[in-house]
């Protein structure tokens, strides 16, 4: 008899085993919930690694305030449809000090909203271990990541001295206050994703669905005027245009792409014809040179 | 708000046959080794590129970084595609593995670059641990190099089976067939028996993409097939689904009382609803009620399926056993012999405790014997002390409970482990297990009526082993014996073990490396158990340099009877009261691997004594230490009298 698995499923059940060992070695474990697509794989992901059981640990999603409205109205409804434990953290030291990207840049706003937030968070629970959606096909730093990505106590990641990671045994060891963050998407690519979300019917953020929406071309990217907080410079209008959404971050960091996809298949032919990566959507991988891994060392996902 | 769910959508013909098409493609992990500069990165950069994986911004990225940091001058260098990491692009040298992924209309790959130099052979490794074929690299103008042998082994003994051998470089000897034939020829009589079942030499430039993915126009002469043709078709399918049924627990999943499942990832083999299953450690035998899965339960399952498995009797099983075949199951035992690969700076010492791991399973081993320490370039079995990084070697290991594992040629799941350090936690070592140690199954524990409770009830005494460490003459020896004065007096059974006596008998055979010290302090922690066992109160004088050591004895005594002693005198004072003239010889390089001058002493964080000698007798440390046994016995005291059932 031969059972011979396809792709997805090899990769299906790679992410639940890391699931469960985290589970099973780890005092606190949290799952780090930032409402996009590879956080809704995640999370159908660990709903069937314990099934009949619900995840042992909470989500926890990092709110920088400048996340679209579709994606908070869609993680509410998400928490309250498969009852997950959501928790929401907010750097309340950021938000007094009004951080924001139009001012203070994206480096600065992410740094504060986004890294330090998510020191925060981790510390103010003591989470041991945490849960990310990044792959290793996104960005050149991620490549040379481990599965189970140990952090100092300063939740530093120092990519030059990282454990081997030998078959599909673990090292889940750490002393008190260190922890690992762990990434069961590791091996799946972008078309990965999208192929296991058609397969499996997993609900996504509408965003990334082609639609009239209101936007402003800002620095050659198209951004989404989600509220009244975005202050038109001179010369800027607000088009309705038919456009989607490759990758979700804070809406003023996120550029739209022009597209008429707004079916998963029309997606999935889009980037199999598409000529650039999904995060050049993203400003703040190119803020500054090897910017990913400065912003990965001091703790960010 | 309109949430789209993909069962609404009206499917697209075309990508829906694509997607089917890509379900029904094979994955072939692979990883590129062999030496520095011999173009590993730019290999893969060239695979990437040609097979249409580098998007536009990312190669608009690779323009810029050619023109910063590049090695081809005005050519893009690909390289700089796969070395991510800062320190990579700046030295011009990979550290790290990097995974890439690409695909072909015939397969899909995720391919491991893995670094060449030497002091990064554990990152090759942790690339090669889930690989199934290696890419070796040879530069044609250099042949055959150590760390070409070195990588060939490693994948050998991780259990790579297919190899090609990339003989890169051509166009700079001129596309010479002679090169190509001497490299192939060299390596062939090299890996003779490294057991691989396929090696496939090519000749190629993968700067230039000569027989990469197009077939060269510069060398007629070779009709082999480009290195893509041969990915795209090379068999590398092991059988696992015919082996023997593996399950190692990985998971108990409880939610309720009425819910018992056990979660784990099949090894080997396959298993059906109402199949016989044994647990492997007990021995007991039980039925598979049901296979639990997310989208109902399934009839049977097979090796690679990540599920959750029900049992009719409710037979005791957690986390690190294993349910397996009734009919053909996997050895159960305490001493092995494995293949080591080691990756820690810090070396690899016999009788120094570390933790194994395998795949759930979790205990605390030593290497009881290393046996031998291979060459990498001559295969010869070399007599060794330690294994130094990057060194493999052959090991007996001694585990403080039995695991359950086959060998891992055998499979190559379950007879793998990894080797953690107790204090940093690195992971320091790969291990293959070869076979069982029969001597394991033989020894049992013989139940004796005389216990320890019985023994030192009799001399009306608690056990403790009183461990004194320090630098050599911070005073330990004069405390120790002190100490034993006092304690004899008020009429307690008591007995010294001290570091220079048990040195002219028990460990006579040892000498001061750091694998003897480690070996040393072994014997004296197990005599001094055993000491315990018959009810004394032991007191260890020994300078006992190494804190993790000093854990291992610690570990091996009963809960609070390891009392660890710092005797805390600083070195200038030790070097100053020299008490038999070694400070002065050492000092003088007349004596090597001394404690404090060329070999270091670890002290103790957080001792349960912690003695400071400066200006104070002996006579007030010892005061001190009784004080302390007082306490503990009339902490104990109460604790019998009062919270007794």
């Amino acid at each position: 008899m031969t059972i011979a698995l396809t792709h997805l499923q090899r990769l299906e059940a790679e992410s639940i085993h890391i699931f469960r060992e985290v589970a099973a070695a780890f005092t606190k474990p949290v799952m780090l919930y930032s409402v996009g697509k590879d956080s809704s794989v995640l999370m159908h992901l660990a709903m069937k690694a314990f099934y009949p059981a619900k995840p042992p640990f909470p989500f926890l999603h990092v709110d920088t305030t400048w996340k679209f409205r579709e994606m908070i109205a869609f993680r509410d409804q998400m928490a309250q449809k498969l009852g997950f434990d959501l928790l929401v953290h907010v750097n309340e030291d950021g938000v007094r000090d009004n951080i924001n990207p139009f001012d203070h840049g994206s480096n600065t706003h992410t740094h504060v909203m986004k890294t330090v937030a998510l020191r925060q968070a981790l510390d103010k629970y003591g989470f041991d271990a945490a849960f990310g959606g990044a792959r290793r096909d996104e960005e050149k730093s991620r490549a040379k990541e481990r599965i189970f990505s140990f952090r100092n106590a300063q939740h530093v990641w120092d990519p030059k001295n990282q454990r081997p990671e030998m078959w599909k045994i673990f090292n889940t060891r750490i002393a008190s206050g260190e922890s690992i963050r762990v990434f069961p998407l590791s091996n799946w690519t972008e078309l990965d994703i999208w192929q296991y979300i058609l397969q499996e019917n997993i609900p996504i953020v509408p965003l990334y669905f082609a639609k009239e929406r209101p936007v402003v071309e800002r620095d050659g990217m198209l951004i989404l005027r989600d509220d009244e907080r975005m202050k038109l410079r001179p010369g800027e209008t607000v088009e309705n245009r038919l456009v989607r959404f490759r990758t979700l971050g804070c809406y003023p960091l996120t550029g739209a792409i022009e597209s008429d996809a707004d079916t998963l298949e029309a997606i999935v032919g889009e980037m199999l014809t598409a000529r650039t990566s999904e995060r050049q959507g993203r400003l703040i991988d190119r803020d500054e040179a090897g910017s990913m891994e400065k912003k990965k060392r001091e703790g960010y996902f | 708000m309109r949430h789209i769910m993909a069962k609404s959508l009206a499917p697209t013909d075309g990508v829906r046959d694509y997607l089917a098409a890509q379900e029904k493609k094979s994955l072939l992990r692979f990883l590129t080794c062999g030496s520095v500069d011999d173009g590993k990165s730019t290999l893969i950069g060239r695979l990437l590129s040609d097979t249409k994986q580098i998007f536009e911004d990312q190669l608009a990225a690779l323009e810029r970084d050619s023109r910063k940091h590049g090695t081809t001058g005005d050519d893009i260098d690909f390289a700089l595609l796969v070395d991510g990491l800062e320190a990579e692009r700046e030295q011009g040298i990979t550290i790290d593995v990097a995974y890439r992924f690409f695909a072909t209309p015939k397969r899909k790959f995720i391919v491991a670059d893995t670094p060449g130099h030497e002091q990064y052979t554990r990152n090759m490794a942790t690339g090669a641990s889930t690989a199934d074929l290696a890419i070796v690299l040879i530069d044609a103008r250099q042949g055959v190099l150590p760390q070409t042998r070195r990588h060939s082994i490693i994948a050998s003994l991780l259990g790579i089976r297919h190899i090609v051998l990339a003989v890169n470089k051509i166009d700079l000897v001129g596309f010479d067939q002679a090169v190509f034939e001497r490299i192939t020829e060299a390596y062939g009589q090299f890996s003779r028996d490294l057991g691989f079942q396929t090696i496939v030499p090519i000749p190629m430039s993968a700067r230039y993409g000569d027989n990469v993915t197009s077939r060269s126009d510069s060398m007629a002469w070779y009709s082999g097939p480009t290195l893509i043709e041969h990915l795209e078709t090379v068999s590398v399918e092991e059988a696992v689904v015919e082996l023997p049924f593996r399950f190692p627990v990985q998971y108990v999943n409880r939610p309720n009382l009425d819910f018992r499942g056990f979660a784990g990832t099949i090894a080997s083999g396959s298993v059906a609803q109402g199949d016989e299953v044994v647990v492997a450690k007990s021995g007991k035998s039980s039925r598979v009620k049901r296979i639990v899965s997310y989208g109902g339960d399934l009839a049977r399952a097979a090796a690679g399926q990540a599920i959750t498995l029900v049992l009719d009797d409710e037979v005791e099983i957690s986390r690190g056993n294993m349910l397996v075949s009734p009919a053909a199951r996997p050895q159960v035992a305490d001493q092995f012999a494995a293949n080591i690969v080691w990756f820690d700076e810090h070396a690899l010492l016999p009788g120094r405790s570390y933790i194994l791991r395998t795949e759930t399973d979790q205990t605390s081993a030593t290497v009881t014997d290393l046996k031998y320490r291979i060459n990498v370039n001559d295969f010869a079995h070399e007599a060794a002390k330690s294994l130094d990084m990057n060194e493999v070697g052959i090991c007996n290991i001694s585990t403080r409970t039995p695991i359950a594992f086959d060998t891992f040629a055998e499979n190559r799941t379950t007879g793998a482990f990894i080797l953690i350090d107790r204090i940093s936690n690195a992971t320091v070592g790969a291990g293959m297990i070869l076979h069982s140690l029969r001597r394991a199954e033989n020894i049992h524990w013989q139940s004796l009526d005389v216990g320890k409770r019985v023994r030192a009830d009799m001399k009306n005494q608690r056990p403790a082993v009183f461990w004194f460490t320090g630098l050599s003459g911070s005073g330990k020896s004069t405390i120790a014996n002190l100490f034993e004065k006092k304690l004899f007096a008020t009429g307690r059974h008591t007995y010294i073990l001290d570091g220079d006596n048990v040195r002219h008998g028990l460990n006579r055979d040892l000498g001061f490396t750091d694998a003897d010290r480690v070996e040393n302090i072994r014997r004296v922690a197990e005599v001094a158990r055993l000491m315990a066992d018959a009810g004394l109160i032991v007191i260890v004088s020994f300078i006992s340099p190494f804190s993790a050591e000093r854990r291992m004895a610690r570990e091996l005594m009963a809960d609070g009877e390891f009392i660890e002693v710092f005797v805390d005198t600083p070195f200038e004072e030790c070097a100053r009261r020299d008490p038999k003239g070694l400070y002065a010889r050492a000092l003088n390089g007349e004596i090597k691997n001394f404690t404090g001058v060329d070999s270091p002493y670890e002290a103790p964080e957080k001792p349960e004594i912690h003695l400071k000698t400066l200006g104070k007798s002996a006579e007030q440390m010892v005061d001190a230490l009784e004080h302390w046994l007082n306490e503990r016995d009339i902490a104990e005291d109460q604790y019998d009298n009062g919270g007794g059932i």
